[in-house]
């Protein structure tokens, strides 16, 4: 009956998405005018286990509350324990933190590249990120011995040392995906079918972007220039960083601040890896935390925030995490209404969710 | 040695994973690793599945999709459980929405070790469940058994 209403069930277990969120559509023919979000497939409970183990411990929790980004919650847990005891990490940790940030940052946007193209159907997208992917999983292995969760941020600096010959190899690393990203971009940038899926897909102008409070390359695409790597944490007081900013606010946009922030981070380890001093990778950090902090790290998908809050003994009182993508759920939902149900995944994956670190 | 050993359909379902586990059994699919020369096909729909790939701990909201999933896929199937949350829950163990590893729901029959396993491994396990299939689901489990009792849940809101 033309003009009613139905409503699809999109996910939890959906071949587009490669974790379980679920999306209520409500339908008008093929138009979307409603969306509803069920979420709590993935939580877990980590922030109230957090509370349970010792502060230590907990590094090994926050790099579980996503396997893509584990590396940057490290970093952000570790800062705010760092700050909370006064630790002065040294030098050399600073910079090794920025290097592994970096591939963390590498290797997720060559992943959310591959998803997207899957969502619209171009598989040889999809693989070819994904080949050029792994030279980055490759390089973390052979830097901190794991592939996707690397355990090398700890509290007072980071447990191992890139030697010379490892730096070295990291900088043929990025010269392999350099080259790989000069075949893959003119893909997304031109080419003509990928245009016509991605351009004016999921729009939302710049000042609903900075309304709802989305962080990270949503905003970015908006013309929003924020990054909060330009707050100067680990080694970005010493390399600059200038947010990517595009004007569109639609897929294509996104797409396209993400594609030219891989570019950003090739260079940054170039730097990282030219600059990085001599000296300790880590300094022991004795007591136990008290007082309560705010910590932020920009990871890929946007700005993570950690509050944390000790009182003196080896438990935390309290662990609170807020995600990017909790932060870029409102602006999705406002992307949605008023698409077509064939780009329903194109536009919730242009703002590469992640669900595990949604709900914990 | 038949068609299904040959060529094993799977469908995947993060239950309640990092995506660790999750990124690395993508990663399988990929052309480094690529297990479509052993003729496995990733499906979206469990109807043509002959394999389930869970990774992560069971929990209170996914439990009923789960089992659901399983319980459309046509018989013979077999269950691969990824990493060290989908044997026991793993390091999330002790959370208050975990209710433990996948063979508390559905009977598994092959479990993946590591955090997150790697590739090669989750590919070796694929296998070790594609050659099950010509094993009669009650010979795979002898002696094992589905310990929870499931708590009635209530239905999800209408919308």
């Amino acid at each position: 009956m033309p003009g009613s209403k139905s409503i699809i069930p999109f996910g939890p277990q959906h071949p587009v998405f490669p974790e379980p969120l679920q999306l209520r559509l409500v339908l008008e023919d093929e138009k979307v005018v409603e969306a509803l979000p069920a979420i709590g497939y993935v939580h877990r409970g980590i922030e109230k286990l957090a509370e349970k183990k010792e502060y230590t411990q907990n590094i090994f929790l926050v790099e579980r509350i996503c396997g893509i980004c584990s590396f940057m919650h490290a970093l952000a847990y570790c800062q705010g324990i760092e700050m909370l005891m006064d630790v002065t990490v040294p030098d050399r940790a600073r910079y090794l933190r920025v290097i592994w940030s970096e591939l963390h940052r590498l290797h997720s946007h060559l992943l959310w590249l591959g998803l997207l193209a899957d969502s619209f159907g171009f598989e040889s997208l999809f693989m070819q990120s994904w080949r050029s992917r792994e030279a980055v999983m490759d390089i973390m292995e052979a830097t901190a011995g794991g592939r996707v969760i690397i355990s090398t941020c700890i509290i007072g600096g980071v447990r191992r040392d890139i030697s010379e010959e490892l730096m070295a190899e990291v900088l043929k690393t990025v010269d392999v995906l350099e080259r790989d990203l000069e075949i893959i971009r003119p893909v997304v940038f031109d080419d003509y079918s990928v245009k016509q899926r991605l351009v004016g897909t999921g729009r939302i102008t710049s000042e609903q972007a900075y309304d709802l409070g989305s962080v990270g390359p949503v905003a970015r695409a908006c013309g929003i220039a924020r990054d909060f790597r330009e707050t100067g944490y680990a080694a970005y007081k010493e390399i600059k960083v200038t947010p990517v900013t595009e004007t569109g606010g639609d897929a294509y946009a996104r797409a396209r601040v993400r594609i030219r922030e891989m570019y950003q981070s090739i260079d940054i380890v170039r730097q990282a890896v030219r600059d990085i001093p001599a000296g300790d990778i880590a300094v022991p950090a004795r007591g136990n935390p008290e007082g309560e902090v705010i910590s932020r790290v920009e990871q890929p998908r946007g700005e993570v925030i950690y509050y944390i809050k000790g009182d003196g003994t080896k438990n935390l009182e309290r662990l609170r995490v807020r995600t990017p993508t909790f932060a870029n759920m409102a602006p999705l939902l406002t992307m949605l209404p008023g698409c077509e149900l064939a780009n329903v995944p194109v536009i919730v994956l242009s703002i590469d969710p992640c669900i595990s670190c949604t709900e914990r | 040695m038949n068609c299904r050993e040959k060529s094993p359909w799977i469908v995947h379902f993060n239950c309640n994973s990092c995506n660790g586990c999750d990124i690395e059994f993508l990663a399988c699919l990929t052309p480094i690793y690529d297990v479509e020369r052993f003729g496995i096909v990733h499906v979206g729909n469990p109807k043509h599945a002959d394999i389930l790939v869970v990774s992560g701990a069971v929990n209170h909201r996914n439990v009923r999709v789960l089992k659901n999933v399983y319980e459309q896929m046509p018989s013979p199937k077999a269950v691969v459980a990824l990493g060290a949350c989908g044997a026991t829950g793993g390091i999330m163990a002790d959370c208050y929405n975990v209710l433990g590893g996948v063979n508390q729901v559905i009977p598994v029959d092959v479990l993946v070790p590591g955090c997150p396993p790697r590739p090669e491994a989750i590919m070796d396990g694929i296998l070790q469940a594609a050659r099950l299939l010509n094993v009669h689901q009650k010979d795979r489990h002898a002696g094992a058994e589905v310990r929870l009792t499931l708590q009635p849940v209530s239905e999800p809101e209408k919308v």
